[in-house]
Formats: structure tokens, sequence, C-alpha cells
């Protein structure tokens, strides 16, 4: 009986199921959860806080509004949160929609059994196929002289560079991000169309919907929040991507993450504070966008209920 | 519903010609090293150079700590949270949604800045530090995805009665947690850890800014300065992926069901 000497005395003098709540406890309830939350204020929480608290000061530790105002005045750097803020919108928004359409399709599509396992497997390995390997992918495809640059120009005579396609714009990043953002709405929206019963479609046609009133005044309402949250999880999911866009041109790439990942190597910008005051933009942005998917989700639930 | 059906084929088609155009290009790509003929000859390069051996190596070997401090911080914590503690459930899972929310980037950019040199934790002063610091930021990580595995594991077996059973029969907490609940939760404890593998091996931001020697690191300077090996590690990546994904689809058949599935 070693244990019970291990927990407190209020406990071993009173022989309840460990699981009994009371109002008072004592800190050594909270021992499993001990490490868990020294690691996430260490590891998650203060070097966070840190950089947030370094946004607001001068380099002698003075109180300041210069360097998070800098963020908007110096134009390569409000430029990179732009182009970074268009990538993941779109990037989020046309995955979303995509990954919705497939995951509409293998569920509801009556396509044939394997079609829809095969799709999920394959979604979950490629949401998990980013960074470097996936640039490298679209190098050998797209690149200058990948395969379907080269093919499109011998067949079809087609020079999708001279088209003014590059992957350092805008689209062309897009286009690649899509290659994770797609399997990640499909592999999370899946469970959630999965979640609509059959019977509500019966009961709706009942009572002499039309399938699109259906989709419109069931379908929609039901899966808004998970479609939601889930964009809101693939606009950071590409907001804070940086080896993707790293292997395509290196430090030169104007985008957020790069910006950052300059200064913290080589204080580019020539003051270390502003480096601060990146991170504090970028978690800024990404939070707010949190802030937004509850806003919207506490909305929508009132009407599920 | 025969239309519907047409275009459910339409979108899967265009979808698998998105997803297997790249593919299929990045893996004829990586067969042309050889001028005129197909060839292995990029694999046989990448694969019998010291710096991917080398590389490679200690990136799984970061893995494999990764997996064990992940472990040793969430089984207990979601274990004690079920048994003890549901009420603070909402922080600890806002907790571990925290690192999907805050950049990989702007994580180990306050790593730098705390634990550098001068500060009175130096984890950066030394190079076993620094590889400890590359752990720890990949458990962070890889927390989200720890969290709920194990959670959902937890889901599924009674863990009041199990705890119960084995205080009765005289196990100390240690002995609970390492011979009761966790065998029990094998299966999700290894479906995390395998996802923790897949986004652990190529991971570059952490690794490049903390300056070690990992896998991802050695992508990029590939990337910059090879034309077809860049290709071939891309096959071999997604192969990795493929198999650490596989790996968890076969280890969910053998997990227990019950009627109490994640919501």
């Amino acid at each position: 009986m070693t244990d019970l000497s291990l927990s407190n005395q209020s406990i071993a003098t009173k022989p309840a199921p460990p699981t009994e709540a009371t109002a008072f406890r004592l800190p050594t309830q909270w021992i499993g959860v001990a490490p868990f939350f020294v690691f996430a204020l260490m590891f998650l929480i203060m070097p966070t806080l840190y950089l947030v608290i370094g946004a607001f000061q001068t380099g002698e530790g003075g109180f300041t509004l210069d360097n998070v105002l800098q963020l908007v005045s110096d134009p390569s750097i409000a430029n990179s949160y732009w182009v970074s803020i268009k990538i993941s919108f779109w990037s989020a928004i046309v995955g979303a929609f995509a990954g919705l359409a497939i995951a509409v399709a293998i569920v509801r599509g009556g396509l044939p059994s394997w079609v829809r396992s095969a799709t999920l497997t394959f979604s979950g390995v490629a949401s998990n196929f980013a960074g470097l390997p996936l640039a490298f992918a679209f190098i050998a495809t797209l690149g200058r002289v990948g395969i379907v640059t080269v093919l499109l120009r011998d067949i079809f005579n087609l020079n999708i560079y001279a088209l003014g396609f590059n992957f350092l714009t805008t689209w062309g990043l897009i286009v690649v991000y899509l290659f994770f953002q797609i399997p990640l709405m499909v592999v999370i929206i899946v469970p959630a169309i999965d979640g609509l019963k059959k019977e509500w479609n019966e009961a709706a046609a009942t009572l002499g919907a039309t399938q699109w009133q259906y989709w419109r005044m069931v379908v929609i309402p039901v899966l808004f929040p998970s479609f939601l949250g889930t964009v809101i999880l693939l606009f950071a999911n590409a907001f804070g991507a940086i080896a993707t866009a790293y292997a395509f041109a290196g430090p030169q790439l104007n985008i957020v993450p790069i910006k950052l990942y300059s200064q913290i190597n080589g204080d580019v910008l020539h003051n270390p504070q502003l480096g601060y005051a990146i991170a504090f933009g970028m978690i800024v942005i990404t939070g707010l966008a949190n802030v937004f998917y509850i806003w919207f989700r506490t909305r929508s639930e009132r009407w599920l209920k | 519903m025969k239309s519907g059906k047409f275009w459910a084929w339409v979108v899967f088609g265009i979808g698998t010609a998105y997803f297997f155009i790249p593919l299929l290009a990045t893996f004829e790509f990586s067969l042309r090293m050889r001028r005129g003929v197909h060839s292995f000859d990029a694999y046989q390069v990448v694969l019998g150079d010291p710096r991917f051996q080398a590389t490679f190596l200690y990136s799984v070997v970061a893995a494999i700590f990764t997996i064990i401090l992940g472990v040793l911080i969430v089984v207990p914590a979601a274990y004690w949270i079920r048994l003890r503690l549901p009420q603070i459930r909402p922080i600890v899972e806002f907790i571990t949604l925290l690192p999907l929310v805050i950049p990989a980037i702007v994580i180990v950019f306050g790593y730098i800045r705390m634990y550098g040199s001068n500060s009175p934790l130096p984890f950066l002063a030394s190079d076993l530090g620094a590889s400890a610091l590359l752990v720890i930021g990949y458990a962070t990580l890889a927390l989200p995805y720890m969290y709920r595995a194990v959670d959902t594991g937890l889901r599924t077996i009674d863990v009041r009665t199990l705890t119960e059973a084995a205080q009765i029969l005289g196990a100390g907490w240690g002995t609970i947690i390492t011979r009761v609940i966790l065998p029990n939760v094998l299966i999700a404890v290894l479906s995390g850890a395998f996802l923790t593998f897949a986004i652990v091996i190529g991971e570059f931001t952490m690794a490049s800014l903390l300056n070690r020697p990992a896998f991802g690191p050695y992508l990029q300077n590939i990337g910059a300065n090879r034309a077809y090996e860049p290709a071939a590690l891309a096959i071999i990546a997604f192969a990795i992926t493929w198999g650490c994904m596989s790996l968890i689809q076969i280890l969910s058949r053998f997990a227990p069901k019950s009627a109490n599935r994640p919501n």
C-alpha cells in the first residue's frame, strides 16, 4: 500500500474512490498535471510572452509603441504581412471549398467505397507532406525544367513561364500550398459530413423541402461551425509555413515568416526589437482569426440548439 | 441522383489529377539523373551520402526523444484530468491547441531569446542543450496531436474502474500509470507517436534556427544546390510519411472499440 503514503492525508484517512470531487483541493491533487503545466509555461507560454513584451520595449527596456507602429509604417514589412495574409486567406478559402467538394463527393456522391477509403488514407498522408519535400516535388513538376512544364511546352507549345506563372507569385504559392490545405480539409470535414443523419434528409423531403432547401437550411448550418473552424486552421497553417516558400527562393521572398527568419538569423532590419514586433504581429493575426472562429461558433451553436 | 454521381466522379477526377501529377512527375524527374535513360542514380547518390545518413540519424533520434518526452508530459496529464480534474479540461485543451495558433518560428524565436548563452537557463550554451531544446520544441509542435490521440484512447477505457481496481490490489501511482493505463492506451500513444515522427523528421524551421545538424537543414542545402537529388528526397520523404500514416491505420484496427466514441 505504498501508494497511500504518496497521496495526501485527506485521502488516506478517507477511503473514498479517487474521483470523489470536493470543493477544496490540496496542491497534491495537481501532481499529475504539474509536468504538463510546467512544460507549457516554460516552453510555450513564457517564450511567447517574452516576445510580446519585447515588442513594446526599446533596446534599453523602456516602454515604446515604435516597434509595433513600424510594422505598418515600414513599407517592406507592411507588404510582407499583406502578401502573407493574401496567400493564407486564399489558400485557406480555395482549399476549404475544394476539400469540401471532395469530401461531399466521396461521402455523398455514391462512389464505390474504395474511393472513400483511398481518398482518406491519401489525405492523411498529403496533409502531412509539407515543407521542403513539397517544394522539391513542385519544382520537379512545374519548375523551369519540370516534367509538366516541358511537356506543356513541347506538346502544346505552351510556355507557362511566358504566361506569367511563377512559384514566387501569390498564386504560384497558393497552388503549392493547396497540396496540404485540401487534404487537411478533407480529413477534418469528412467526419462532420458523416455526422449528417440520413433521417434529416428524409424528414426534410417529407416536409416538402427541395434538395436545395435541404442543403441551405439543414446541411450548411450544421456544417458551418466545423467548416469555418477548419478555414481558420488552414489560414494559421499557411500563415506560419516557411520551409516550402524558403525552398523556392531562399530569403528573398517577402512573406512574414521568411522576414522573421532572416531577422532572427542576422538582424537584417538592424533593430532587434523589431523582430519581436514581427513575431507579435504574427501572433495577433492568428489569434484574431481564432477569436473570429470562437465568436462565429458560439453564434452558430445558438442556432443549432 | 445520376447527375450527382457524375459530378462526384468529376470532382474526384480533378482532385486525383492535382495530387497525382506532381507525385508522378517528381518520381519521373528523380529517375533522370543519368542522361538518356531512367535510373535510380539519384537515390543511390542520396542514400550513399554520409551527410544524409548522419542528418537522418540525428532526426530519427530527435524524433524518438520527442515521442518519449511527449508521452511523459501528456499521458499523466490526460489521465489525471479524466480521473480527478475534469474541470480544468478546457484550459488544458486550449493550451494543447496553442501550437496550432502560434507559428513554430515564433516559438523557436522565443527560445533563442529566453534560453540563450547568457540567460539563467542557458540551453543554447552547449550542443547537447541545443539538441534538448530542439526536442522540447518538437514536443510542443506535436502536443496537439499527442494530446488528442491519448485523450481519445483514454475515452475508450474506463479509467476510474481500472484505477480503483489497481488501487485495491495495492498498486502505486507509478504502477497504475505504467502497467495499467499505458498498456490500455498503447495503440493511441503509438498513433500519436507515428504522427509525431512524420511531423518531426523533415522539420526545417526550428532545426535550422537552433543550428542543429538535422535532416531538414540538409534537405534545404541539397534543394539549393542539386537538380535531381531533391526529387529523390521528395519521394523518400513522401514514402516515410506514407509509412507512418499506414502504421497508424493498421494500429487503429487493433484499437479497442467502445460505445463512447469521440464526440
